[in-house]
């Protein structure tokens, strides 16, 4: 009896995020008759890509047991640059190439400090954040830039019937989930984010798997930041503004351990996503205060690591050792 | 045949201090080498040079008689030698698959060959007679299991030379015996053991030779069979030691009368999966051991005495007055808990000595009206417990922790309780992975406490200890009290037979 409701307990804690995810769409279908429509998922999903797209370079990330905090200023970063380019007359292969660009140097840089100077990632993504943001502000002049139709078309193209930045978020998480599970580098990086001396001592260049992840993240974050760019269609002075909450909180709701070395981008992360997407879409419909969005988003990240929290320290309890067991009657 | 390793005179110094002077031996092809010396002798030293991570400054080592000269761990591996530390290296969230082939996954492309994992995985746990499905993480698996896919993980590389490192420490008596079987399977299949251990019986029953250590030289080097465990002890310490047990007073309270006078009294403590209706009463100057299988119930039963886990049943007197609440208030009554794991629950590893000495007793020091540390009256009582507990007076007090020997580590801990002049000491395990000279130093030290009036609890999985230094030995069985003996009776086989599950 008491065992069943400890395993119910951990499913459930387990799988929080699903239940979660059933919870918000019931609530707002109550509230509002134009929340559950066909238009309005198909919507949310494409809102959902740019989040999902950073929150899975985030994952990578946090699996080492590390933590991205520049991942907004990157994506503020890229869509200063892209925008600049096609306000330049820019060709678009030329566009994305610079964008790339952007989000891999802006990772190779965290990626650098954190294992070549052995900075702490929380200080030294916080540093370069601030110099993301700096460079950004001063390359727009803090004026927000607007972008003309031709580059919006990228957010409402369709390819067989999918919008454009849902099949790009698709394959991201597809080529990320396939790394992860698939990959000795994948396998790597949850030994390195379980224990980094142990990984050094068994031989991994753990160097090297820590900066990819890095590296991952800031390439993940400029593609991020253009799909959120293709549908605000502007790049204002706050573009990317704390989105690196956002995508921490979409991992972690997702089950990715803030601990390092547990978790993983599908079905975890994307659902993440989609469930504070939700969230914020639902705020919107039902015309919520906009002022009540950053207190409803902070209560989501804190559930998400009292969930965190939570599972691990009732796991560490009852795995405790038994030595005897109960007989029942 | 020429031997699989040689050491050639190899020296090596830290800060000008020589720590491996002038170190020769051999390992011979299909042989176990039993290693032993006092903590301190420099066998890491030694099996770090052999691992790479350490060069040596002077001499050499052959290998399957080429010159060897590992610069990293990697060139180890490489060349064949397979180490088990201790501290297993092992990652618990990844399958026992993936642990064994980490740094070197069968791939096709960019992906891992998972099906040709498995069956390597599954090759290689049956050479060592794991019978368990490699996609099983290892969180799953007992530090048993966990030690045999270490030796799982030596064999992937086909290792010629295995360094075993105190792998019995935590083991169950059954888990040790699979463990020697499967490395006696190891040395007759043509590879070399190399087998360090405190555990001297063991390194008598299975090495073909045996080195001894002691202060960085070579003081023995011995084929096995003739060999005693008196004249091994006599070799580590360099002297005779005589008597590892200090001789025992007879049980006094402390107030001159033989009359023994309850300090402790424990009724019916009981607790789902843990303690079935334990009771038993701690006298004064008594010191009390308790016996048992790895797993019958002993440090969980401690830890309920100490507040630190709950009981569902039954009642903790102490001095008629009865203990509640949190370890903290357990402190204030005057009761001390040394921690079986004292790397994870004893220590600070990363703070001073004076740091760890001062934790549990820090606001008696604190001067009020501001309460603030008056350090010349702190200095002066950790001065006087570092003699108490006779630390190595060449130890720095703001030495980190972590520095120190395992015997060293745990006269810190010691000493920390012992500021609080606990009349009820709970010792899990006080003696594990320290060299005999540091136990006779413990053993002496529960001695002198008890004599003060203390009782002492004592738990430890090494019978010859507690018949040494005990007044009397409480045996616990899936976690009930199943015996009960008093120092004139006490009898190994009596005491086993107790501890064997019903």
């Amino acid at each position: 009896m008491k065992n069943s409701f400890r395993r119910f307990l951990i499913l459930a804690l387990n799988h929080a995020i699903f239940l979660l995810f059933v919870a918000v769409l019931l609530v707002f279908s109550l509230l509002s008759p134009k929340f559950f429509t066909t238009g309005n998922l198909a919507n949310l999903l494409v809102q959902s890509s740019s989040t999902a797209v950073v929150g899975v370079g985030m994952t990578f990330v946090l699996l080492t047991a590390g933590v991205d905090l520049s991942v907004g200023a990157i994506m503020f970063v890229a869509a200063a640059v892209a925008g600049k380019l096609v306000l330049l007359g820019a060709p678009l292969p030329a566009v994305l190439i610079a964008i790339v660009g952007v989000g891999l140097a802006s990772g190779l840089v965290n990626a650098l400090l954190v294992t070549r100077l052995g900075i702490l990632a929380f200080i030294a993504t916080l540093a370069t954040l601030y110099v993301g943001r700096g460079f950004g502000l001063w390359l727009t002049q803090t004026r927000a830039m607007n972008l003309p139709d031709s580059f919006l078309t990228l957010g409402t193209t369709k390819l067989a019937g999918i919008p454009l930045p849902l099949l790009i978020a698709a394959f991201v998480v597809a080529l990320a989930h396939l790394t992860l599970t698939r990959t000795p580098f994948g396998r790597q990086i949850y030994a390195v984010g379980n224990n980094l001396d142990g990984a050094k001592k068994a031989g991994l260049n753990t160097g090297r798997v820590l900066a990819s992840a890095y590296v991952l993240s800031g390439l993940c974050a400029a593609i991020g930041g253009i799909l959120s760019l293709a549908q605000l269609g502007a790049v204002s002075p706050t573009f990317g503004t704390n989105r690196e909450f956002t995508a921490i909180a979409a991992a972690v709701l997702g089950g990715t351990s803030l601990f390092g070395g547990r978790g993983g981008v599908f079905p975890g992360t994307v659902l993440g996503a989609v469930l504070i997407q939700s969230v914020e879409n639902g705020l919107v419909i039902l015309n919520a205060d906009p002022y009540l969005y950053p207190l409803v988003t902070a209560s989501i990240i804190f559930l998400a690591v009292l969930l965190d929290s939570t599972r691990s320290r009732l796991l560490a309890h009852w795995s405790r050792r038994r030595v005897f067991v109960e007989k029942t009657i | 045949m020429t031997p699989l390793l040689q050491f050639e005179a190899v020296e090596k110094s830290f800060f000008g201090v020589r720590v491996v002077k002038q170190v020769s031996f051999k390992v011979g092809q299909g042989r176990i080498l039993g290693l032993v010396g006092e903590n301190g002798a420099g066998k890491s030293t030694l099996m770090n040079l052999l691992g790479g991570n350490l060069q040596p400054d002077v001499g050499s080592m052959q290998f399957n008689g080429n010159i060897f000269a590992p610069k990293s761990p990697g060139n180890a591996r490489d060349a064949g030698i397979g180490f088990v530390h201790q501290e297993l290296n092992l990652f618990p969230n990844l399958s026992i698959a993936e642990n064994l082939f980490l740094t070197d996954f069968p791939v096709n492309g960019p992906f891992i060959r998972r099906g040709v994992l498995q069956q390597r995985a599954a090759a290689l746990l049956k050479q060592v007679g794991l019978d368990l499905p490699p996609v099983t993480p290892v969180e799953h698996l007992s530090t048993g299991e966990r030690q045999l896919v270490e030796i799982a993980h030596a064999l992937s590389f086909d290792a010629r030379l295995i360094i075993l490192d105190e792998p019995t420490t935590s083991l169950s008596t059954r888990e040790s015996e699979r463990l020697f079987s499967l490395m006696r399977q190891l040395r007759s299949d043509g590879r070399s053991i190399i087998y360090i251990s405190h555990a001297l019986g063991d390194i008598l029953r299975l090495s073909d030779d045996v080195v001894v250590l002691r202060d960085g030289e070579v003081v023995g080097d011995f084929s096995a069979a003739g060999l005693d465990q008196s004249k091994l002890v006599s070799l580590m310490v360099g002297r005779e030691l005589k008597q590892l047990f200090p001789t025992r007073k007879p049980a006094s309270a402390g107030d001159g009368t033989n009359e023994p006078s309850s300090l402790m009294d424990v009724r019916g403590i009981s607790q789902a999966g843990v303690a079935r209706d334990i009771s038993f009463t701690l006298h004064r100057g008594e010191v009390l051991g308790i016996s048992g299988l790895m797993g019958a119930g002993r440090t969980e039963l401690a830890r309920i005495l100490f507040g630190l886990d709950p009981h569902e049943l039954g009642t903790i007197k102490v001095e008629g007055l009865e203990l509640t609440g949190s370890p903290k208030r357990r402190i204030q009554e005057r009761m001390a808990f040394l921690t079986e794991s004292r790397r994870e629950d004893g220590l600070c590893l990363e703070a001073s000595i004076a740091d760890n000495m001062a934790l549990v007793t820090l606001p008696s020091h604190a001067r009020t009206p501001l309460r603030l540390l008056d350090f010349t009256r702190m200095r002066e009582a950790l001065g006087k417990i570092r003699e108490a507990v006779r630390l190595q007076s060449k130890l720095n007090d703001g030495q980190a922790v972590k520095t120190l020997s395992g015997g060293n580590q745990q006269k810190v801990v010691l000493a920390k309780w012992l500021l609080a002049e606990p009349r009820i000491l709970i010792l899990d395990e006080p003696t594990r992975g320290i060299d005999v000279g540091a136990k006779s130093e413990i053993y002496q030290l529960i001695h002198e406490l008890a004599d003060k009036g203390a009782g002492v609890l004592v738990i430890s999985s090494e019978l010859e200890e507690l018949t040494g230094i005990c007044d009397r030995i409480m045996v616990m069985s899936a976690g009930k009290i199943t015996g009960e003996f008093a120092s004139v009776e006490f009898d190994r086989e009596r005491i086993l037979n107790a501890a064997l599950p019903a």
